[in-house]
C-alpha cells in the first residue's frame, strides 16, 4: 500500500485528502445539521444599523485579540461577568468573537454595566478611568463621522449569509441609524419597535454628529442583554 | 538565460535547478522575519507600557498584532516553506522545477503580492476578523490563484521525477499544500459586501455563532497542524540528514509519522473551545484526539533526533546542525505541552491566559524559527557557491542568544498565565472574588517586561544571522579558530 502510494504522487495526494477529511467531516457535519448545537432561546435579534457600523469598528480595531466574548461555565465567571455564554446568542455573529485571549475582561454581557459617559472616557482614554489600564487609547473615535451610506450594503449582505433581515428594516436603515443616535431629531419609537431592547441616546454626547463612537457604544451596550438568562435558570425549589 | 545555475556539478547527469528562484525566497524569508519579529517585539513593549501605542489607529495593539502573526507565520515561515520545498523537490526529484523559472517568478511575486495586500490591509483596518484569517476575500481569492500555481509547480515536479520512489520530506511537502488550499477555503468562505452596494474591502463570513468558532479553529489548529508542523516536518526530514550527513533514522517511524499525523491533526481544533457553547461531545472528541497526537508527534522526534546516530559529535563543532536539534527538541516540548493544555481540566485554567501565547512561542520561536534559521545556514552558502559561512562563531553565538530570549519568553509567559488563571479564580474567606480584573493586569507587568526583552534577545540574533548571511554571499570568510578548537581539557573526539 506505502510502496504503491510512495511510486504516485496523484494517489498519494487523494489518500491524504480522504485521510485528512474524515475528522473535519465528522466534526463539522454534525455540527451544522444536528438542531441541538443551538437551543432556542427568546429575544435573540440582527443587529441594529447602529450597532452592526459599530461592531464593524470593533472588528476594525481587534478589540477580538484582547477581548473574549463567551463567558465559561465557572463559578467564578458567572459572578464576575455574568450568566454563561449560550450558543444562541451568537447566532447573528458574521463572524463569531468568542476570542481566545483575555488580555482585558470578558465583554460577553458589558451592555448596560457602564454608563455611555464612562465608555466614551475609557475609549478615549482608558487610563482617565483605569490607571492601571493597558488598552491602547481611541481618541479618533469621537471626531469621527460615521458613514451610513454604505450600511444597507452590509445588512442586505448579512441577510445573504442568513441573518433575517426584514425588508422594513433594510429600507429604514439610515433613518434608524440616526435616530438610535440621536432621539430628539429621529423617530427612536420605530427603532425599538424593528429592534426591541436597543440602547437609545445620544451615546458621545455630541447629537449633533453621528460619530464611530457613537456606533461603537451602541454595540457595545447591548452585547449580552437581549436573551433574558433569568428565565433560563432553573433554581433548586423551582422558582 | 544563465538565470538558472546548475549547483550540484559533482553529478554530470543532475537536471538544471532552478536555484535563482530560490535565492529570493531565502531572501524573503529573511527580511519578513526580521520584520515579524520586530512588529511583535514592539506589540510586546506595548502590553507593558501602552503608551507606545501613540493613540493612532495604524500603530495600537489591535492593528499590529495580525500584522506580527501573519508576518511570522505567512511570510517568513511561508518564504520559508515555498523556497525550501523548491530547493528540496528538484534534488529529492533530479528534476528541474516544473513550470520553469517564470512560473516560479510569478509564484515568488504573487505570494510576496499576498503578504503586502494583507499587512498594508491590516494596518489599514481591512479584516474578517477571523485569527490568522484576517485578509479579506480578495486578498484571499488572490492567495488561492498562488497557492494553486504551487501545488501545480510542486506537484509537477514530483511526476516529472527521475527517482522511483517519493521522498519522505516531500509528503509532507505535499500534505501541507493540501491540507492548506482546504482549511483556507473552508474557513474563508465570504460574501463580499460590494455585491449589495456595501464597502469593496468588506465581505462577511457565511457561518455564523458557533459553526463559525468550529469552522474556525479547525482552520486554526491546523495552520499550525500542517502550515507550521508538517511543511517543516519536510524541512526537517531533508535538511536534518543532509547536515548530519546520515539517513534517516528510520524509515517505517516516518511512514507511520506521517499517516499518524495527518490523520489525527485535523480533529484537534475544538481543544480551542473547551467550556464555551460548542456541543460537549466535540470537546470531549477534540480533547481526546488532542491527547493521541502526543504520539505521532514524539514519533517524527524521535525519527529527526536519532538521525544524529553516529554523528553527535558533530553537535560540538556545527553550529548549524546544533540550531536543527535545538529546534526538535523544543517541537517534543510543545508538542508534550500541547496535549497537555487541551485536556479540560488544565484548559480551564490556561485558556484565556498567556500560558497559550508561551506554548504558541515555545513551538514558533523553538521549533519554527531554530530550525529555519538552520535551513538559511544550510541554504545561503550552497545556493551562492562559497565554500562555508562567513562565520561559524557568529551562528553559536546566535544560537545561545535566541535560545536565552526563548528561555525568558517561555518561562515568563508560563509564571504569568498560570498566576492570572489562579487569581481569576480566587476567592477570600468570606466567599467573595479576591481579585478584580485590573488587579491581574497589574500583576502581569514584570512578565510583560521579561518576556519582551527575551524578544528584543531574539531579534538582536536574528541581525546577527542576516548579517553572516550576507557577508556569506558576498564570499567573506571571517579570520577566527574553527569551532570546538577552544576546548583546552578535551582532545578532539577520537571516532
Amino acid at each position: 500500500m506505502q510502496a504503491m502510494l510512495e511510486r504516485n504522487v496523484v494517489l498519494l495526494a487523494i489518500a491524504t485528502i480522504i485521510t485528512i477529511s474524515i475528522g473535519a467531516l465528522v466534526q463539522l457535519v454534525p455540527l451544522y445539521t444536528m438542531e441541538t448545537t443551538i437551543e432556542k432561546v427568546d429575544g435573540m435579534r440582527p443587529y441594529t444599523p447602529l450597532e452592526l457600523a459599530g461592531r464593524n469598528i470593533y472588528l476594525r480595531e481587534g478589540c477580538y485579540l484582547c477581548h473574549s466574548q463567551m463567558i465559561r461555565p465557572f463559578r467564578d465567571e458567572v459572578e464576575r461577568y455574568g450568566h454563561y455564554s449560550l450558543a444562541a446568542e451568537s447566532m447573528y455573529d458574521h463572524p463569531f468573537q468568542w476570542g481566545s485571549k483575555r488580555t482585558g475582561p470578558d465583554l460577553a454581557r458589558v451592555g448596560h454595566k457602564y454608563s455611555n459617559a464612562w465608555h466614551v472616557a475609557h475609549l478615549t482614554n482608558p487610563r482617565s478611568v483605569v490607571p492601571e489600564s493597558i488598552m491602547p487609547g481611541y481618541p479618533f473615535l469621537v471626531d469621527r463621522p460615521l458613514s451610513t451610506d454604505k450600511i444597507v450594503g452590509d445588512m442586505k449582505t448579512l441577510r445573504v449569509v442568513g441573518v433575517p433581515y426584514t425588508d422594513d428594516q433594510i429600507e429604514n436603515a439610515q433613518a434608524d441609524m440616526l435616530a438610535q443616535a440621536n432621539p430628539d431629531e429621529g423617530d427612536a419609537d420605530a427603532v425599538l419597535a424593528r429592534y426591541p431592547k436597543a440602547a437609545v441616546g445620544v451615546f458621545d454626547n455630541n447629537p449633533s454628529t453621528l460619530t464611530e463612537m457613537d456606533a461603537l457604544v451602541a454595540y457595545l451596550q447591548m452585547l449580552g442583554t437581549l436573551v433574558d438568562t433569568k428565565s433560563y435558570q432553573t433554581s433548586p425549589d423551582g422558582r | 538565460m544563465s538565470s538558472a545555475s546548475l549547483a550540484n556539478t559533482a553529478s554530470s547527469s543532475a537536471p538544471e535547478y532552478y536555484d535563482d528562484l530560490i535565492k529570493k525566497f531565502v531572501i524573503a524569508a529573511a527580511f519578513w522575519g526580521l520584520a515579524g519579529f520586530l512588529a511583535g517585539d514592539y506589540i510586546a513593549w506595548q502590553l507593558a507600557f501602552p503608551v507606545l501605542n501613540l493613540d493612532l489607529e495604524w500603530t495600537s495593539f489591535g492593528r499590529l498584532r495580525p500584522l506580527h502573526t501573519s508576518a511570522v507565520i505567512f511570510a517568513f515561515g511561508g518564504n520559508i516553506l515555498l523556497g525550501s520545498s523548491f530547493y528540496v523537490v528538484q534534488r529529492t526529484c533530479r528534476a528541474s522545477l516544473f513550470g520553469g523559472n517564470g512560473f516560479g517568478s510569478f509564484i515568488f511575486w504573487g505570494y510576496q503580492l499576498f503578504i503586502v495586500l494583507a499587512a498594508t490591509g491590516y494596518l489599514l483596518g481591512i479584516t474578517q476578523g477571523k485569527e490568522y484569517a484576517e485578509p479579506e476575500w480578495y486578498v484571499d481569492l488572490w492567495l488561492t490563484i498562488v497557492w494553486v500555481a504551487y501545488l501545480v509547480a510542486f506537484g509537477g515536479t514530483i511526476i516529472k521525477r527521475k527517482e522511483p520512489h517519493i521522498y519522505v520530506a516531500n509528503w509532507f511537502y505535499l500534505a501541507f499544500i493540501l491540507t492548506i488550499a482546504v482549511l483556507h477555503l473552508g474557513n474563508n468562505a465570504s460574501v463580499p459586501a460590494v455585491l449589495s452596494g456595501g464597502e469593496f474591502t468588506k465581505s462577511y463570513i457565511v457561518w455564523a455563532g458557533v459553526q463559525d468558532a468550529m469552522t474556525q479553529w479547525w482552520y486554526g489548529h491546523n495552520a499550525v497542524g500542517f502550515f507550521l508542523t508538517a511543511g517543516f516536518l519536510g524541512m526537517m526530514y531533508y535538511f536534518v540528514p543532509k547536515q548530519a550527513e546520515r539517513p534517516v533514522y528510520s524509515y517505517r517511524l516516518s511512514v507511520v509519522h506521517f499517516w499518524g499525523l495527518t490523520f489525527l491533526y485535523i480533529w484537534a481544533g475544538p481543544h480551542h473551545l473547551h467550556y464555551t457553547a460548542l456541543p460537549d461531545w466535540l470537546q470531549t472528541l477534540g480533547m481526546t484526539f488532542s491527547v493521541m497526537l502526543w504520539m505521532p508527534s514524539w514519533g517524527g522526534m524521535i525519527n529527526g533526533v536519532m538521525t544524529l546516530s553516529g554523528a553527535w559529535h558533530k553537535l560540538r563543532t556545527d553550529p548549524v546542525l546544533r540550531f536543527m536539534v535545538a529546534s526538535i527538541g523544543f517541537y517534543g516540548m510543545s508538542t508534550f505541552e500541547g496535549p497537555l493544555m487541551s485536556i479540560k481540566a488544565v484548559n480551564s485554567l490556561s485558556h484565556y491566559t498567556d500560558w497559550t501565547i508561551g506554548h504558541v512561542h515555545a513551538g514558533a520561536l523553538g521549533w519554527n524559527a531554530l530550525v529555519s534559521f538552520g535551513v538559511l545556514y544550510f541554504l545561503v552558502p550552497k545556493l551562492w557557491n562559497r565554500e562555508r559561512l562567513y562565520s561559524l562563531r557568529l551562528v553559536n553565538m546566535h544560537f545561545w542568544i535566541s535560545t536565552i530570549g526563548i528561555v525568558l519568553y517561555i518561562a515568563s509567559m508560563w509564571v504569568s498565565g498560570i498566576m492570572q488563571g489562579l487569581m481569576w479564580r480566587t476567592y477570600d474567606s468570606l466567599g467573595f472574588l479576591q481579585y478584580s480584573f485590573i488587579e491581574t493586569v497589574e500583576a502581569m507587568h514584570p512578565y510583560y517586561v521579561i518576556r519582551a526583552a527575551g524578544g528584543l534577545l531574539f531579534v538582536l540574533g536574528a541581525v546577527l544571522m542576516i548579517y553572516n548571511l550576507w557577508r556569506t554571499a558576498r564570499g567573506d570568510i571571517r579570520d577566527e579558530a574553527p569551532m570546538g578548537l577552544d576546548n583546552t581539557q578535551a582532545a578532539p573526539a577520537a571516532e
